[in-house]
């Protein structure tokens, strides 16, 4: 694809601009395309990191709204939500260090193998500043135990299966009965068709998608999204 | 007008036609288990159990189909794959057994006839066979070749495959359809009426159109071709509207519904083309009251009933556990009180 050239327009005019290139990029799965993109950017506005991380989540933002209403395909949201994260850990070396959103974050699946949910918010919090560990897969019991430890403040749990789902009040009936007052934000299939599920575990929030949980995950840290 | 058996209703609004009533597939498969008082894994242990489950709940619940389908994992299994056994849902994938693309390479399919997991489901499909003849349309399943990889390898490393190593994704498309192509023929063989394919990767949920021209949907028609009877497509909970000119290409006779989407829109999207079977929410269903349960199918019935080509059934091509056997009664008995046709009558 020819990308346009940037021309002497203020720097908002250009934006605009570039965030519909780099989303058709993304959608395209194709990374060089999303990289010279961000090579523009780079060329074009001196307040480079700021610039990139407001292109990318603005983009991955509207990528996930497009899903939510049939828009766009799962595998798209994937693909963009890799990228940018490939993208945002070369342009943000940071991000290996100390995370630019605070919080004690992790984020886990429940019993299922299917990691592909959890991939994709992983990679929108970690392209938007969040620092999430990663804890695979892990039983209820597991759960309770990692949040102990680290004194997690929340624990996002992804979830396909419907008796996974289910299992989240058992996550939450463990954190009670220790008195640890870890939040849980909750995710996955079974949320999404059942949209009281989320307190019917004992949930404290749900994310219907990775954009979501930038919001939700920012609501609970007591943060602006 | 008389009274038809479940499989000249079945095949009246296949010909999309109005036969006495609305089809229900109540697709019940661990339910089997509450009906024997045994626990999931146990149940699916035996063949005789499913068969008894199965002919117990065709009974209780006035079915009009017969669904001999264990678990999803059950072909995964057979490659040498992990089943993981639940006390409340349905038997789940393992750890993939495909940890890199370079094993694909030495890959074989699994032999259908001397696999013990798939001979189990063959013998259920012929017993339910010589139970009921040619009165209930017993529908065996598949995965699509073209989904069965997010239980072989994981969803991530699977889209990875299909974007950036086209080649090898190919190679393992033309293993998985060798597959898929011998146990759905199998299961006609043993006895089943139709074979329903489940393709959720298909859906627009999923992957864009754009992408299912160029990889699934060249798949869904050379296994379409290969099988021997009747094929239902199903997304498993993922929207089809988007693809359903698509679907009718490849030849299914049927099309699932998902509960996102507008039962209407796809029926006259399918309209005298194929049969469309949904799209009751399994999910919620678990909450239902027999009254919201009635709702719920008359709603159903209102959108899509007219002129046959429905079949009422849930989102999902399962339902689950959870559901209670009075919701399922009063689905049962709905479909008796609303879908009576001709339809107008009753509704008003």
């Amino acid at each position: 694809m020819e990308l346009a050239m940037l021309d002497t327009s203020p720097w908002n005019d250009q934006k605009e601009v570039l965030i519909e290139q780099f989303i058709q990029s993304l959608l395209r799965a194709s990374k060089p395309d999303a990289e010279r993109i961000l090579h523009q950017i780079q060329q074009a506005n001196s307040s480079f990191p700021q610039s990139v991380e407001s292109i990318v989540v603005t983009s991955l933002e509207r990528i996930g709204r497009d899903w939510e209403t049939g828009k766009v395909a799962l595998s798209q949201v994937y693909m963009s939500g890799r990228i940018c994260e490939d993208l945002m850990t070369a342009t943000h070396p940071e991000n290996d260090g100390p995370a630019r959103i605070f919080g004690k974050c992790a984020i886990a699946i429940l019993n299922d193998y299917h990691m592909l949910g959890k991939r994709i918010v992983l990679s929108a919090l970690r392209s938007a500043g969040f620092n999430i560990q990663d804890w695979g897969r892990l039983t209820p019991e597991q759960v309770v135990s990692r949040i102990e430890e680290n004194g997690t403040e929340v624990a996002l749990i992804s979830t396909l299966m419907l008796s996974s789902a289910l299992s989240v009040r058992e996550v939450r009936t463990r954190l009670d009965a220790k008195g640890l007052k870890c939040k849980l934000l909750v995710g996955g299939a079974p949320f999404r068709l059942d949209k009281v599920l989320w307190k019917e575990v004992g949930a404290d929030s749900t994310a219907d998608n990775a954009m979501d949980s930038i919001r939700a995950l920012s609501t609970l840290l007591g943060r602006q999204a | 007008m008389k009274v038809m058996t479940s499989l000249e209703r079945v095949l009246t609004t296949l010909g999309h036609s109005e036969p006495d009533r609305v089809p229900l597939f109540l697709l019940l498969t661990m339910h089997g288990a509450k009906e024997l008082g045994l626990g999931i894994k146990e149940y699916f242990s035996k063949a005789e159990h499913v068969v008894e489950g199965q002919m117990r709940m065709l009974k209780k619940y006035r079915n009009d189909c017969l669904y001999p389908f264990f678990y999803a994992p059950g072909e995964v299994e057979a490659w040498g794959g992990e089943v993981i056994y639940v006390e409340d849902g349905p038997p789940n994938s393992g750890e993939p057994f495909i940890s890199s693309p370079k094993q694909i390479v030495g890959l074989a399919p699994p032999n259908v006839s001397t696999t013990p997991c798939l001979r189990k489901v063959l013998d259920a499909v012929n017993a339910i066979k010589a139970h009921v003849g040619d009165t209930v349309p017993i529908v065996g399943v598949v995965m699509s070749p073209f989904s069965l990889p997010v239980m072989q390898m994981g969803f991530g490393p699977y889209l990875d495959l299909i974007h950036e190593q086209r080649d090898i994704f190919w190679r393992l498309m033309r293993m998985n359809e060798a597959f898929c192509v011998e146990w759905a023929n199998a299961q006609l063989a043993a006895g089943a009426t139709a074979i329903c394919y489940f393709d959720p990767v298909s859906s627009p949920s999923i992957v864009p159109r754009e992408l299912y021209l160029e990889t699934g949907f060249i798949v869904a028609k050379r296994m379409l071709t290969a099988i021997k009877g009747p094929v239902a497509i199903h997304t498993a909970s993922g929207r089809s509207l988007g693809i359903s000119d698509l679907l009718q290409q490849t030849g299914a006779a049927v099309v699932g519904v998902s509960a996102e989407e507008d039962l209407a829109a796809m029926k006259t999207a399918c309209m005298g083309k194929v049969t469309i079977l949904g799209n009751l929410n399994g999910v919620a269903m678990r909450n239902w009251t027999v009254h919201e349960a009635e709702d719920a199918v008359k709603t159903a019935i209102l959108k899509a009933g007219s002129g046959g080509g429905f079949i009422l059934g849930d989102n999902h091509g399962e339902i689950p556990w959870q559901v209670s056997e009075d919701v399922l009664l009063a689905i049962s008995d709905a479909v008796r009180r609303w879908g009576r046709y001709p339809l107008a009558k009753h509704h008003v």
